[in-house]
């Protein structure tokens, strides 16, 4: 049977609006004629997420004891005989009750999954296993229900329910979070803005290295890799049609799913001019914008220059806008374009026009 | 008849700036930008501003924005030149237009600023249009777009 998909919602403390993003989500399911079911919910006494709970199907709780308290807990075995399409199932790094199967909630959810249920689950970012001297460093709260890292990675979709720190606190002072007496304790404590913005932070990271790992699987192996790679230099100038060139640059780059560098050619002890600063610092604001490393290189020979960065670039692409030749120049060396070709065998070259030139003629 | 003639600035050497947002740019914008860039001899410097959402870096690089700006600027710069008019294109990055105006301008000047306002949908808000004419480095036109004037029957 195939592993139902699993998705997790990851929130930088509680009332950011998980469990809501969970329901929301079960209920378009199920509007879009899925069977759903509630697997575990824990609606914290929130009126607004036991109001979206009203119509789901809830599949009862399996009574649980532990010394003298009265627990209520997933009923796993329950959920997998009644076989919906999706289980909605809230805090996963939760700790089960010793006498039931499992020691946590997520290894519930492996269950789940593995009898071909979809699970949405939410989790804290503070409860991930890694970050846990991360998290007590920032916050001096040892969290101690915790899930291994490798949950998140196994996950088909990790989506962060985002909220800022500041829009948190105003929902906990409007007791939408917990009632007010505990809010203000909880805004002296764990979420002081400073706390809140570094787990945030430590949310937006985790969820960002997520995706770059997500995209691995999908490229080829080193090898292969280095044999079909892409890697575009742009030849520039601090002049204005140089922006154009980069601006050509990236979009051919982001055709052949490239790298990009731009590369000025300085010559040595050449003083830039106060025009030719400003348009430099103009070309690497864009260099920035665009993702394109600057590289600034000092050479009397443009080509010798190029060649050598090219070299230590792995460039297979070179991108270069119309040479501003003098004629004698092009007799004497030979023009610099052909310069290129003879010198960088193996590197495609793509010269864009100035389009100002072209329109000058025509007139 | 004096002997030495006045020193004339250099073709080009005055710069007018035309920023726009969110994947647009009035025609009649544009083209009143370009009247007005050689009427001075001017470079015309359209200044496409993106938007980086707080949970960025500002500078961070944002493709799908990118993207959107690319073709724009092309359009720009090729409707500037057809007209004689030299062009030297931007990309600015900031946390709302405004702020990645503050941020173009606060590295580089400009002689004459002309500003689009918007008719309908994004562009520069009328908030943001006092603020441009209150911190704005040089003289600023603010244009309203052919559909705005059409509205207003003036």
């Amino acid at each position: 049977m195939a592993r139902g998909h699993y998705r997790i919602l990851l929130g930088m403390a509680p009332g950011v609006g998980k469990t809501y993003r969970m329901l929301q989500e079960g209920r378009q399911a199920k509007d879009e004629g899925r069977d759903v079911v509630i697997g575990y919910l824990e609606p914290h006494d929130r009126p607004e997420t036991a109001a979206l709970a009203e119509g789901l199907e809830i599949v009862p709780r399996l009574q649980a004891r532990h010394g003298a308290l009265e627990l209520e807990e997933m009923d796993t075995d329950a959920v997998i005989s009644r076989a919906p399409d999706l289980a909605l199932v809230d805090e996963l790094a939760h700790t089960d009750a010793p006498e039931l199967r499992h020691e946590k909630r997520y290894e519930d959810i492996e269950d789940v999954l593995g009898a071909g249920i979809d699970v949405i689950s939410t989790v804290n970012i503070q409860h991930l296993e890694s970050l846990n001297d991360a998290v007590f460093e920032i916050t001096g709260v040892r969290v101690r229900e915790t899930f291994p890292d490798r949950i998140l990675d196994e996950a088909d979709e990790v989506v962060l329910v985002d909220l800022t720190p500041e829009a948190l606190q105003d929902r906990m002072q409007a007791g939408k979070v917990y009632k007010r007496e505990r809010a203000q304790v909880a805004l002296d404590n764990f979420f002081r803005i400073e706390n809140l913005g570094a787990l945030r932070e430590l949310a937006l990271r985790e969820l960002a290295e997520d995706v770059g790992e997500r995209r691995r699987p999908i490229l080829l192996d080193p090898l292969s890799q280095q044999a079909v790679s892409e890697r575009v230099l742009a030849l520039v100038e601090p002049q204005p049609k140089s922006q154009r060139i980069i601006r050509r640059a990236w979009r051919s780059a982001q055709r052949l799913g490239a790298e990009i560098d731009a590369l000025w050619v300085r010559k040595p002890g050449h003083q830039p001019t106060e025009e030719e600063l400003t348009q430099l610092a103009a070309l690497k604001r864009l260099s920035s914008i665009l993702g394109v490393h600057f590289v600034e290189e000092e050479g009397d020979d443009l080509v010798a220059t190029v060649k050598r960065v090219a070299d230590d670039r792995g460039s297979t692409y070179i991108i270069v806008g119309t040479p501003d030749e003098r004629r004698r120049v092009e007799i004497l060396r030979g023009s610099l374009l052909s310069r290129m070709v003879r010198e960088l065998p193996g590197i495609d070259i793509r010269v864009v026009t100035d389009r100002a030139l072209r329109e000058s003629r025509q007139e | 008849m004096s002997l030495f003639r006045r020193k004339q600035p250099r073709p080009g050497s005055k710069r007018v700036l035309v920023p726009f947002t969110r994947g647009r740019l009035d025609p009649s914008v544009l083209a009143a930008a370009i009247r007005i860039a050689r009427a001075e001899d001017a470079t015309l410097v359209p200044a496409y501003l993106i938007v980086t959402p707080r949970e960025f870096a500002v500078d961070t690089p944002m493709s799908l924005q990118v993207e959107a700006a690319m073709p724009l600027l092309e359009a720009v710069e090729n409707a500037s030149l057809k007209a004689g008019v030299p062009v030297d294109a931007r990309i600015e990055t900031g946390r709302t237009p405004i702020h990645a105006l503050q941020r173009l301008w606060d590295v580089e000047g400009f002689d004459r600023v002309v500003v689009p306002a918007a008719a309908e949908g994004p562009g520069f808000t009328p908030k943001d249009l006092i603020w441009i004419l209150a911190h704005a480095p040089a003289e600023t036109v603010i244009l309203r777009p052919q559909d705005g004037v059409a509205q207003n029957g003036s």
